[in-house]
């Protein structure tokens, strides 16, 4: 427990979690950039703006594992933090586009022209400038995040009740935003994109700057969730997810750890959300369809809850799987492998991939350090 | 402030509870003095658990004073927490542990300190957390274990764990509920030990049914029966005492 920053925050398995993302963030540009296209080296600009993707989802998933695997909070409705963030960050992207767009109206967006709308709603002003969309990406779901704990930790909802009422928040989110009065795009949400900071968002570079900038944004996360789950409030954390009458009997006031963590939480997604939404082009309702947010706990379960680079290898994995399965001719059969997954790896897996190293690992060492214990053994039973 | 005149730490005067009828307590009186340790005995719904439900302010009595520290704080009148922050600590007869934390997670935790948000976000490991630690380690025999996950202890040292907890949050008065039940002789002979270092700065109440441990405690023993004391003195006196004998110790 050393003194506070580096020795605290970077285990093993952290520093080479951080080393193997930074060495990701400059190899995949570099071979994109740099290496001919005809080489055998080469990565496709596809491939980096996939990439790009699945460092977003990965930032999701550790939103996810910080208050499932460490507050037990089980949250079926992450997608709708996710989603908050990537409107914001699209709203921000449609108001840059200015006379580009089809109709050539310098304030409105074409769906609002489209619609006959007269003037730009009142919560879209503002969204021109990048430093106000981006504190709306983390002030919209942090509030939404806020509100609803708020209301839900103090009346002491839990388990499977607290799982059916996220989900129904972004049930009700989606069908809000399907709705064309919403005021934002309806079913087709917000999409041809132009540019973002002045750079054109289909160009290789800003591709491969959205990539860095993903990575970048996913080391803060990281380093974020280290710091509250190596404190203190990590230990508190843990001690309400595994009993969580007996934390607060010792004094602690249950309530507010799950709403700070759990709106810290809904920030990051919303980040992951923002940063998304850029490199696929495109943020519609359907991105807080149900389905979404439980997959995502699906990619937290496999790769390991309660670890956080778990979190961020089981997005990996799942979704590379994904993205293998529904391009071939596969493509039926991806949700029985999903669900086949997550079944195999409750009953099989039930720590996830890295849960089950880090066990494995924990046994060997006490199996070796076992052995001078057993020596005086008789001392030891006093 | 002086609401009652008693240099009792723990006053009850005709505490009455009762449950659709049932009386669980009957005008049940005892005083306990400062630094002293008290043995409850008593069979099966003698009103043992509801007399700690009394004093911790989980059972309000219909009828009755109960106060402590000197008389100062009537304890009718306040609720769990309140109560818990006067320095009343209370173990369960379940021990209740944090599996998934080492066994000084579990003190660290427990310690009396600030337990805001902020705080426990910004704190940081100081010698004297760690000297106290150490010192109720010692107390409680879990040196050995202390990097042990609580989860992997015997009932025995999860009891112990739960004791060392309590003492961690600093009360006054602890109350212990059955600390013996389910251990081996020798880890029962370890408890009265144990109870017995702390008793030397702390005022203890052990409910206990186990008689050869209450017997190594050595101290003043209230016997319960339907809700009231039945007999009160030292061991030998209560076990002598026919009433006690019929009831309670069976001929």
């Amino acid at each position: 427990m050393g003194p506070f920053p580096l020795t605290r925050l970077l285990d093993r398995s952290s520093a080479v979690f951080l080393i193997l993302l930074a060495a990701f963030a400059m190899v995949i540009p570099t071979l994109n950039l740099l290496v001919p296209a005809s080489s055998g080296l080469h990565v496709s600009t596809y491939l980096v703006a996939l990439f790009g993707k699945y460092i977003c989802y990965a930032m999701l998933a550790l939103s996810i594992d910080l208050i499932w695997g460490y507050a037990g909070i089980l949250s079926l409705g992450h997608g709708a933090f996710f989603a908050l963030g990537g409107y914001a960050m699209g709203m921000y992207l449609m108001r840059q586009i200015g006379t580009r767009g089809v109709y050539a109206n310098p304030i409105l967006p074409d769906f609002m022209v489209f619609l006959n709308w007269p003037e730009l709603p009142i919560y879209w002003y503002g969204f021109n400038h990048f430093a106000y969309a981006a504190l709306m990406i983390v002030l919209a779901p942090g509030l939404l995040a806020f509100v609803f704990g708020w209301f839900a930790f103090r009346s002491r909802v839990t388990g499977v009740y607290l799982s059916i009422i996220t989900q129904a928040m972004t049930f009700a989110l989606m069908l809000g935003f399907f709705r064309n009065n919403f005021g934002f795009g309806g079913n087709n949400g917000l999409t041809d994109f132009k540019d973002i900071l002045g750079f054109n968002v289909q160009a290789e570079t800003t591709r491969n700057a959205l990539l860095v900038a993903s990575c970048l944004a996913l080391a803060i996360c990281f380093l974020i969730c280290r710091a509250v789950v190596t404190s203190k409030f990590g230990k508190v954390l843990v001690a309400i997810r595994d009993a969580e009458s007996r934390t607060r009997f010792l004094g602690y006031r249950v309530e507010a750890y799950k709403l700070f963590v759990f709106t810290l939480s809904a920030c990051m997604a919303g980040v992951a959300g923002a940063l998304y939404v850029p490199q696929v082009g495109i943020i519609n309702p359907s991105e807080f369809a149900p389905g979404n947010s439980i997959e995502a706990v699906i990619w937290v379960a496999v790769g390991g809850r309660g670890t956080l680079t778990g979190a961020v290898l089981g997005a990996f994995v799942v979704n590379y799987a994904k993205t293998f399965f529904t391009t071939g001719w596969l493509a039926p059969y991806w949700l029985f492998v999903l669900g086949g997954l997550f079944i195999a790896v409750t009953l099989l897996l039930p720590r996830g991939i890295v849960g089950t190293y880090e066990w494995w690992r924990a046994r060997r060492a006490e199996k070796q350090a076992a052995i001078p214990i057993a020596a005086d053994a008789p001392h030891a039973a006093e | 402030m002086q609401l009652k005149t008693t240099s009792a730490i723990l006053y009850l005067d005709g505490i009455s509870v009762s449950f659709d009828g049932f009386k669980a307590l009957n005008e049940l009186s005892f005083v306990i003095e400062p630094g002293e340790m008290r043995a409850i005995i008593g069979p099966n719904g003698a009103g043992k658990t509801t007399m700690m439900d009394v004093i911790t302010g989980k059972t309000r009595p219909d009828n009755g004073e109960v106060y402590f520290g000197q008389g100062a704080y009537d304890l009718s009148k306040l609720d769990e927490t309140q109560i818990a922050e006067l320095g009343i600590g209370r173990k369960f007869q379940k021990p209740t542990v944090f599996d998934m934390h080492t066994v000084e997670d579990n003190l660290l935790l427990a310690l009396k300190n600030d337990r805001g948000v902020r705080a426990t976000l910004l704190w940081e490991n100081s010698s004297a957390q760690q000297d106290r630690i150490n010192q109720i380690l010692d107390i409680t025999r879990l040196g050995n274990a202390r990097s042990r996950v609580a989860g992997s202890l015997s009932h025995g040292q999860k009891q112990w764990l739960e004791i060392g907890m309590l003492l961690a949050q600093e009360p006054k008065l602890l109350l212990v509920d059955e600390p013996v039940a389910g251990m081996t002789d020798a880890e029962t002979m370890q408890t009265a030990e144990l109870l017995k270092e702390i008793n030397r700065d702390k005022t203890v109440i052990v409910v206990e049914h186990d008689m050869a441990f209450v017997r190594e405690l050595d101290v003043k023993v209230t016997c319960l029966h339907e809700g009231s004391v039945l007999a009160e003195g030292t061991i030998d006196q209560v076990s002598a005492n026919d009433r006690v004998v019929e009831v309670y110790l069976g001929r």
